[in-house]
């Protein structure tokens, strides 16, 4: 099932920060601040999501590269938040 | 005086005292002099002459500032490159300035060799970082290898009137402009600068801004006068991972935009005075809105604020005394130390308090011109006072108050700021044109609660299926990214003027601000 949320977070990615190019090989370890995919405001927008379809209050401290820099940490940040596997 | 000799003197008294601070490295001030020596060496060795122009090519590491520095004392002439900047556009600055070499990082590397490629230029001398793998790319010169010697300085017999830099800035014609400083320039707006701030050589000023931006390589050419530390960080895209190395390294000096600004202002747990070392924030760019201004205040009650104001052809412009804050947060203030700074109408005229015209800058700080480009100089420099000086006429319009505290009032050309960066709205038009799918298009700023303004295209298709999304991948492939539209719209035709020229102010009244 993590799978799922993974997913859910590439498509986001995918569709929003390489504006639907899926032609693009992003390694699930990848930075994506050292590879230039997010910004500032992207991280703002990624933070929205994040709330928005996870239903996470994410207080300042979670914003920080160790939970948002890569699609595995984004994945592993939310499963620890939402406490058991999303399957929707 | 030539502006490495800071570098050399500050070393020469306090070599062990920390220079500058990456997540890397740390740099004495005896490691920068000495590092820089080398490259400086290695950069002759390789075929760099005095006045040659060389292109600094990364993002904020600690190579790039040596890089700079190495530049200076090889006598040659440095322009910082940002990194998010694509081959095509490289390929036209390294035309432009006939680029002797470029420093550069792994990862840029495939712009670099396809600029290169594209420029005719397959021979210029190349150096690059290496890659996570230890793998320096082909075609370039291990960094590594250029700093492996010990080198004693360079003669090179450079005075303080040569070139020092040449930086790129966004052209209304839709070409990049060199800005041309000489070593006088910058010691003087440094100075100038260092003085209203009232730095102090304890000093630890953090940087997030990219040393191709003047405001973030300011804060690397201030602290290596004063003598003080640079903590540099690549991004403000992590608020609280940047706080917490202004904790740890006890950070005194921290230089904003109001896109950063809003962005703390958008963080929920901070508790005023969280971040005590702090002496001084500074914002430029553009005003930050006066509730921005109160709430930044209040989070931060020990540190002076201040509002400045400055356009890359002369480094800054103004400044607001912090104690005028509560009296006039509107006002970017006055002319910075040693400088002048004026309200002129068409003809030139100065004009009273409170009507409009354009701000007029007189000082050692302003620009000697753009690089092999005349005619855009002479728009910009006037003739001033005196026989032997160039006054600068920034393009912008202010008025005074009955103080003569200065305020914005609007650009006298299309120029959108985002970011804190300056966008060319033909520059990102001439990208569109480009794409087969778009019959037209115009590109201007909506207003936008953090980027300041918002690039917006107003795009008609000739292609039907075109989608925003593509339109917006198309230019990332050939801007930098603050140039990127945040926000396409199709249109089934543009508004245009009486004569039928397609109108970029009609375009932006049709536009609502952004959410």
């Amino acid at each position: 099932m993590t799978e799922t949320i993974k997913d859910k977070v590439r498509a986001f990615v995918i569709e929003n920060f390489l504006f639907g190019d899926t032609s693009y090989d992003l390694a699930d370890t990848a930075s994506l601040i050292e590879n230039d995919i997010i910004d500032s405001t992207g991280v703002l927008e990624l933070v929205a999501f994040i709330e928005d379809q996870f239903g996470i209050a994410m207080a300042d401290s979670d914003i920080v590269p160790a939970n948002l820099d890569s699609l595995s940490r984004i994945s592993a940040f939310i499963e620890t938040k939402v406490g058991a596997p999303v399957t929707a | 005086m030539r502006f490495e000799q800071f570098l050399i003197g500050n070393a020469a008294r306090h070599a062990a005292k920390t220079a500058l601070i990456t997540d890397r490295r740390r740099l004495s001030y005896g490691e920068f002099d000495d590092l820089s020596n080398r490259l400086a060496a290695a950069l002759v060795k390789a075929g760099v002459r005095r006045n040659d122009r060389v292109l600094v090519f990364m993002d904020n590491c600690w190579e790039a500032a040596v890089s700079v520095f190495a530049i200076l004392k090889a006598g040659a002439t440095f322009s910082p490159i940002n990194a998010s900047t694509k081959a095509d556009k490289l390929a036209y600055i390294i035309t432009d300035c006939e680029a002797a070499a470029i420093l550069t990082q792994a990862k840029l590397m495939p712009t670099v060799t396809d600029a290169q490629t594209q420029s005719g230029k397959a021979s210029i001398v190349v150096g690059s970082t290496a890659a996570p793998n230890g793998q320096t790319p082909a075609g370039a010169i291990p960094f590594d290898a250029l700093l492996s010697q010990e080198a004693a300085p360079v003669s090179h017999g450079g005075i303080d009137v040569d070139l020092a830099m040449l930086i790129y800035t966004s052209g209304s014609t839709g070409r990049p402009k060199g800005v041309m400083m000489t070593h006088r320039n910058i010691d003087a707006a440094s100075e100038s600068i260092t003085t209203y701030l009232r730095n102090q050589p304890d000093d630890i000023i953090l940087n997030v801004l990219p040393l191709a931006f003047d405001y973030g390589l300011y804060q690397l050419l201030m602290v290596i006068r004063l003598g003080a530390t640079l903590v540099l960080e690549k991004s403000f895209a992590f608020p609280h991972a940047i706080f917490e190395r202004i904790h740890e390294e006890r950070v005194t000096g921290f230089p904003l935009v109001p896109t950063m600004a809003a962005m703390i202002l958008q963080m929920r747990d901070l508790e005023p005075g969280f971040l005590p070392s702090l002496r001084y924030l500074s914002n430029t760019a553009a005003a930050l809105p006066p509730p921005h201004i109160a709430r930044l205040r209040e989070l931060f009650p020990g540190a002076r604020l201040y509002s400045m104001y400055g356009l890359t052809e002369c480094k800054r412009c103004t400044y607001l005394p912090p104690e005028e804050l509560d009296r006039r947060p509107g006002s970017v203030g006055i002319a910075i130390p040693n400088t002048e700074a004026f309200v002129v109408d068409d003809e030139g005229s100065r004009v009273p308090p409170g009507v409009a015209g354009e701000l007029v800058i007189r000082g050692p700080h302003v620009m000697q011109g753009y690089w092999r480009n005349d005619a855009a100089t002479e728009r910009m420099l006037r003739p001033g006072p005196n026989p032997w000086e160039k006054v600068l006429y920034t393009g912008d319009l202010f008025k005074t108050d009955e103080e003569g505290f200065l305020y914005f009032v609007g650009r006298k050309d299309d120029i959108i700021k985002t970011r804190g960066e300056k966008v060319a709205p033909k520059e990102v038009e001439t990208v569109l044109h480009a794409h087969p799918g778009i019959a037209e298009a115009v590109v201007v700023g909506v207003a936008d609660p953090v980027l300041g303004h918002a690039i917006a295209a107003l795009v008609v298709r000739s292609d039907p299926g075109l989608t925003d999304k593509d339109i917006i991948r198309h230019c990332t492939r050939h801007l930098e990214d603050f140039m990127v539209p945040k926000i396409v719209e199709f249109r089934t035709e543009l508004p245009k003027t009486d004569t039928g020229k397609v109108s970029r102010r009609l375009a932006a009244e049709t536009m609502e601000p952004a959410q």
